[in-house]
């Protein structure tokens, strides 16, 4: 089943005095389940893709479609809509509310979500079921990441979207995050949208998009599809 | 190096202009409030000495019923006195055509061809009155106004119980009456008239000739004031002196010497208020200001800039704002200060009344803010610049945060997540809240120590207008008449009861300490003119003694059961022992009562009053003071109702300004809090926030998890003001303590609410502003950046 459907994506914006091509015209189909990597040098386009998809932006000229909901064509409340019900954001610096716990960071999302699954759940699907009543300051940068995924997924969203969920972690804890969203994808069913610069990574996706200079300049489908624990940078 | 941090100081203060402009404008409230009253409190010292000093204001008045001027060259050489002046002043009933409430003209002898040295009068319009011209006289300038008279007009003055028409030639000023009135402490220039006559004429109409009842004296500096007035008394007192004072006693100086010092409470204790919260502001707001820019501390220090560079960067911005808020509160002030003095050039009668605004005052405001917003920029970069440069840069570990008491006593249940970050926040940061709670619950507690005036006017109103003053109509009479005048006025038009009494000006003495007063004989079954204490509890003099308010029997130093010697003044000026039964605590007055019967019979007289008090079917009004014009013993009558509308109307105008000044003052500075307050916290958490809005909440819901803390402290704000309030009044009621009065300590609830709605919309405004900044959260860039 497609989740995603872009046709003919630009988005230009301006910074000061000059515009900015972020895309240049990006079509894309995405499958349920699909665990897909975004590929590509800073600038090129990846993290505008994202944003695109997960609704925080929408695009300067052509169509995205999530299912049935025409994207590009929503405004500010339909698209908080999405992003509540849908979608699972996973950031780089896990923006976590310091003032809440873990079970409460990930309660905040599944007080406000439809089919959501209990936060003790969730912490305990990353591993983390033993520090529910911990705050943020009380985590390590590895754990605080898992806190985050667990409160993307516990609304059980249909696309879980990472943005360089492993920049600010060490290779032993980014490798343990990665197993977390690999297992999802692959137990949940979950769509799973990871932008990296770390190219290892790409071999745990079923489909790795390069892009550059606001352009799909390279779909590549690794031959065998590799598990977190099996790659190295 | 300096140039490019100079032109950041710039773009700062420009990227921040919202917030620069409301702190600015909190110390321009501070200092504009200690700038306005204090110059004016300057300005009227001024103005009043200026004027003592050119019109030769006297030091000591006597009056005494009729002395022969021979007597003159005697008080000449009482020891100090340096010059002295007699003079004939009598009071008559005044009426012009066309108005019914019959209105009371103090008839000064006045030699205008040589005029005295003393009290010299300023011409204000018009002219002398000629030489041989009879019934002309010049008036006080503000009955003119008042009634809308003209140059030329024609009234009736009733002299020794003859009708005779005088023309109003001219208009003058008196360092006498700079607050003209009847005796009272109420602005009365619609029914008082000061009028200044032909000295010959008036001595003739009342058979003074070669004699006088008015005498004034000027003392060398240094002399014993009271020496003198016991030498005057002495000389006086054979020919019915009514006792010597000096002008702590007199009327008008009185009135403005308490004006003035009541200006210098406003003047001192409410701006010091107002520029101590101002300080404080200024000190949070600027505090979390460089605490918000710690990342550009640090970057500044990596680049090499010293600590003192940066010190004095953020000391440079605080001046920018405090220069600001200066040079708008020197404008306010001034718009301050012209706006207080004008209320008084309508109130006291000066010929100059400037309003100055000395340079030490503005220096000093600008002074204490630029201390205060210094100390502030100071302690807060202080802790920035201790950081390594390499730590500052590093974001800033996760904010620790522990559960609340609440839950950590097991009410975990209790609260949606919203509701405890929300009391997580305020817990976390305890300071920060109480700061923020005690400069909102501040600006409540200006707005109600500022409007509570009013409240207690009105109440003093009710309970001396409808609770002891409970007659429409008093009449003094010139002489005192038989009780049975009481028959006589039972019979005129509309009059449904009447109660007389009996006052007699009298020295009362315990001691070495002497009070001069007046002994009023009340009738026992009085209900008309009630005695009431400040709880409102009716108190009756007992027989054969005296009841004496409590400030009166303090100021004499007796007890209930003490005797005071009390020295009558008029009638046979008996001297006789009386024994205190009992004091009242009064708010007004230090008077004296005794049952009729018993002040008739210590001052050997037959039963006879001075003064009644009259019950009047409204309807009939009219038709009774135009019979009581007719009657010529009726020298004063005071239509209660009138006096009351002319003091509402006067107090109304002067509690309007001070109510809206002070509302706008305490609503700058609410805003001033809550807006900063919200702004910062809105940038340090606009990450978390917008964080929250791509996790899918909605504008709404993340903005009332920053609008909610504000919420908190708001609520918890009010009441802690309205408790501040009610004791910052508490301070001021207590430092305008008078000796002749108590000022009533009144709130009503109206007040409170006021102060609550002013200071809640102004929450309400700042918190719409900062909304519309939440509704425009850069969603994009928190999922890159690090704060």
């Amino acid at each position: 089943m497609r989740v995603f459907a872009a046709c003919g994506l630009t988005k230009t914006y301006r910074m000061g005095e000059t515009e900015i091509h972020a895309l240049r015209g990006v079509d894309l189909e995405i499958a349920a389940g699909e665990f897909i990597v975004l590929l590509g040098p800073s600038g090129s386009g990846k993290s505008t893709l994202l944003n695109i998809l997960g609704g925080l932006d929408t695009p300067t000229s052509g169509e995205i479609t999530f299912k049935d909901h025409n994207l590009s064509a929503a405004d500010e409340a339909a698209l908080t809509r999405y992003r509540r019900e849908h979608v699972g954001f996973v950031f780089q610096f896990y923006n976590l509310i310091p003032a809440l716990t873990a079970r409460e960071n990930v309660a905040l999302v599944t007080d406000i979500a439809a089919k959501s699954m209990p936060a003790a759940e969730a912490l305990a699907w990353v591993g983390l079921g033993e520090r529910l009543d911990h705050f943020p300051s009380q985590l390590s940068g590895g754990e605080q990441q898992r806190v985050a995924i667990a409160r993307a997924i516990a609304k059980r969203p249909d696309v879980l979207l990472c943005d360089e969920p492993t920049g600010a972690l060490d290779y032993e804890t980014g490798k343990l995050v990665l197993e977390v969203i690999a297992r999802i994808n692959a137990e949940l069913g979950t769509t799973a949208m990871v932008i990296t610069h770390n190219a290892a990574i790409a071999a745990i996706a079923d489909r790795v998009l390069r892009l550059g200079d606001g352009r799909i300049v390279g779909v590549e489908k690794p031959a065998r599809k590799l598990t977190p624990a099996e790659i190295s940078w | 190096m300096v140039k490019s941090l100079d032109r950041k100081l710039l773009r700062d203060l420009w990227s921040l202009k919202t917030q620069v402009v409301s702190i600015a404008l909190v110390i321009a409230c501070g200092i504009g409030g200690f700038i306005g009253s204090f110059s004016t409190y300057g300005s009227l010292l001024w103005s009043r000495d200026n004027y003592y000093a050119t019109a030769r204001f006297p030091h000591v008045f006597a009056t005494a019923k009729r002395a022969p001027v021979s007597l003159l060259e005697k008080i000449r050489n009482i020891p100090g006195v340096v010059e002295v002046e007699a003079r004939v002043v009598r009071d008559a009933q005044l009426s012009i055509p066309g108005v019914v409430p019959p209105m009371i003209a103090r008839l000064i002898g006045h030699d205008f061809e040589h005029p005295g040295g003393m009290n010299r009068l300023t011409l204000k319009s018009g002219r002398w009155p000629a030489p041989s011209a009879r019934g002309e006289v010049v008036v006080n300038q503000r009955f003119l106004e008042a009634r809308g008279l003209k140059l030329g007009d024609r009234m009736n003055v009733l002299l020794n119980g003859k009708l005779e028409r005088v023309m109003l030639v001219g208009t003058a000023l008196s360092p006498e009456y700079i607050f003209a009135t009847r005796g009272g402490g109420m602005p009365d220039d619609e029914w008082f008239a000061v009028l200044w006559i032909d000295a010959r004429a008036l001595a003739a109409a009342f058979n003074m000739e070669g004699a006088f009842n008015s005498v004034l004296a000027r003392v060398e500096k240094g002399a014993s004031l009271d020496a003198m007035l016991d030498a005057l008394d002495k000389i006086l007192e054979p020919y019915g002196g009514f006792g010597a004072v000096s002008r702590d006693e007199q009327v008008s100086h009185k009135i403005i010497t308490q004006e003035i010092s009541q200006q210098r409470i406003f003047g001192t204790v409410l701006p010091s208020i107002f520029l101590a919260v101002a300080a404080f502001i200024l000190n949070v707001v600027l505090h979390r200001q460089v605490h918000a820019q710690r990342g550009e501390i640090a970057a500044l220090k990596a680049l090499g800039y010293d600590d003192r560079w940066i010190a004095w960067h953020y000391l440079k911005f605080a001046s920018v704002i405090v220069l600001l808020g200066t040079l708008i509160g020197i404008g306010l002030g001034w718009w301050l200060g012209n706006g207080m003095t004008g209320l008084y050039t309508d109130l006291f009668h000066f010929p100059q009344f400037h309003f100055f605004m000395p340079g030490w005052l503005v220096l000093a405001g600008g002074a204490a803010a630029l201390v205060a917003a210094f100390g502030g920029a100071f302690a807060a970069t202080r802790g920035v610049l201790r950081l390594h440069a390499a730590e500052a840069l590093r974001p800033p570990a996760p904010a620790q945060f522990r559960p609340l008491l609440l839950e950590r006593l097991g009410y975990v249940e209790l609260l949606t997540s919203a509701q405890r970050m929300i009391m997580r926040n305020l817990e976390r940061r305890p300071v920060r809240a109480a700061s923020t709670v005690a400069g909102i619950a501040g600006s409540v507690a200006i707005l109600i120590s500022g409007t509570f005036w009013a409240d207690s006017l009105e109440w003093f109103i009710d309970v001396q207008f409808n609770q002891v003053t409970r007659a429409d109509v008093n009449i003094g009479f010139a002489e005192p008449v038989s009780r049975n005048v009481r028959l006589e006025l039972a019979r005129l038009p509309g009059v449904s009861e009447v109660e007389v009494s009996r006052a007699i000006p009298v020295r009362l003495r315990a001691g070495h300490r002497t009070y001069r007063t007046g002994i009023t004989g009340v009738e026992d079954d009085a209900t008309l003119s009630r005695i009431l204490d400040a709880d409102l509890r009716e108190a009756r003099p007992a027989p054969g003694g005296v009841l004496l308010t409590t400030r009166l029997a303090e100021r004499l130093g007796v007890r209930p059961g003490d005797a005071v010697i009390a020295e009558l003044l008029e009638g046979k000026r008996v001297k006789a022992a009386v024994r205190v039964t009992g004091t009242v605590r009064e708010m007004a007055g230090m008077n004296a009562w005794m049952r009729l019967e018993d002040l008739n019979r210590l001052a050997q007289e037959s039963r006879v009053v001075s003064a009644a008090g009259l019950s009047v079917e409204r309807a009939q009004e009219t038709a009774l003071l135009e019979r009581l014009k007719l009657m010529p013993a009726a020298a004063m009558v005071i239509v209660n109702r009138s006096l009351i509308d002319t003091f509402r109307e006067t107090t109304a105008r002067n509690v309007m300004f001070f109510t809206t000044v002070l509302s706008i003052f305490a609503a700058t500075i609410a805003v001033g809090v809550v807006y900063n307050n919200a702004r910062i916290q809105l940038a340090e958490r606009a990450w978390e926030l917008a964080s929250l809005r791509v996790l899918g909440f909605t504008r709404r819901e993340v903005s009332v998890l920053l609008l909610g803390e504000l919420a908190v402290e708001i609520a918890a704000a009010i009441p802690l003001g309205f408790i501040a309030g009610y004791w910052l009044a508490a301070l001021l009621v207590a430092l305008m303590h008078q000796e002749v009065m108590e000022f009533p300590l009144v709130i009503f609830p109206s007040t409170y609410v006021y102060a609550g709605a002013v200071v809640l919309a102004a929450g309400v405004v700042s918190a719409l502003i900062v909304r519309n900044r939440i509704d425009n959260l850069d969603l994009v860039a928190v999922l890159k950046t690090r704060e």
